[in-house]
């Protein structure tokens, strides 16, 4: 094992999270510190990249506040993440979906994935 | 003083007790083999000799074939000495990295990637001379005035120019080590260190 791959074993406990990728709209739980009290509040919106590999890896997640669009940059092994909710698939053709920064409304949505209750329900038995 | 050689593997990330993500150099530190032990008495001051990394016998000079069997060891690639060392250890013993502790705080040295010929602006941290507008253009990144004209009508000695840069002797003062894993002798320190991957540091305090 090469020796980044190795501290990182050592060092952060492996975290187990819904496998998402870009075009999928998540829930991700982050603590934040406020004076010694430490609380967790939520971030929903599409996820627009994954990027990097290993434990250094991180994602963006975009959404729009008040008609402006935030986004958020997440170390997917930040030990402030709570945790991560997916909530949909979405249908999208490229792994990073900066294209939606140029769009508003109804345009900036992303299609949901749709899966034949079959396939579903053929992928849960085999993962059983 | 205390040091070790080491191999500059790479860099990554790692997330730290406060849940502060930390940029960290790992280095593959020791062992190292005390070659020879110098005294005042012999050689006019203290110190100690240590050597690091694998090198082929038959690339080796005899001189150094002599010098590493008086120590009991196989040829090593780089000898390093440092002087009024705190190590107490005698010819031939290894060195590990946990003479370091973790929080403490150390120096690293080693030759800086080369960079080639650069000019003033990289080299030396020069502005340039120019604007984009009013007319000017090639004035961006030039030197300047260097000699004057009526007086001193000259170049002084050691006027900072365009040339090679990199490849120095470089030495990072005050790196944090993050953590040690001795059995590995991986050493894992904040920050960036001087060298390409793979090349050799001497990390001290």
């Amino acid at each position: 094992m090469d020796a980044a791959a190795f501290i990182h074993q050592q060092m952060s406990p492996a975290r187990e999270f819904p496998a998402f990728k870009a075009g999928d709209n998540v829930t991700v739980n982050y603590k934040i510190v406020e004076g010694n009290k430490e609380r967790i509040q939520s971030f929903k919106g599409d996820v627009i990249k994954r990027q990097g590999s290993g434990a250094t890896q991180t994602f963006t997640v975009r959404k729009i506040s008040d008609g402006i669009g935030v986004e958020r940059l997440f170390p997917l092994f930040s030990p402030n993440i709570d945790s991560i909710e997916l909530n949909k698939s979405g249908r999208v053709r490229r792994a990073k979906l900066y294209y939606l920064r140029a769009r508003s409304g109804k345009s900036a949505r992303i299609k949901e994935k749709r899966r034949s209750t079959e396939k579903v329900a053929k992928k849960a038995t085999a993962g059983a | 003083m205390k040091g070790i050689i080491g191999k500059k593997i790479g860099m990554t990330s790692v997330f730290e007790p406060n849940g502060k993500q930390t940029a960290c150099t790992i280095i593959e530190a020791g062992p190292c083999v005390v070659t020879q032990k110098k005294t005042v008495e012999t050689d006019g001051y203290n110190a100690i000799q240590i050597a690091f990394g694998e090198r082929k016998e038959k690339n080796t000079p005899q001189a150094l074939l002599q010098h590493f069997a008086k120590a009991n060891t196989t040829p090593k690639a780089t000898v390093k000495e440092l002087r009024d060392s705190s190590i107490e250890k005698e010819v031939g013993e290894n060195i590990t990295c946990d003479i370091f502790a973790e929080g403490e705080k150390v120096s690293v040295i080693g030759v800086s990637k080369g960079k080639g010929f650069q000019g003033v602006v990289k080299r030396h941290g020069f502005h340039g001379v120019g604007e984009a507008s009013h007319g000017q253009h090639d004035r961006q990144r030039a030197p300047g005035s260097v000699g004057g004209s009526s007086y001193p009508s000259r170049v002084f000695k050691g006027m900072r120019m365009a040339g090679r840069m990199g490849g120095d002797r470089v030495k990072v003062k005050a790196l944090r080590v993050v953590k040690i894993f001795p059995e590995q002798n991986l050493i894992l320190i904040s920050g960036s260190v001087p060298g390409h991957n793979g090349a050799t540091v001497l990390i001290q305090k």
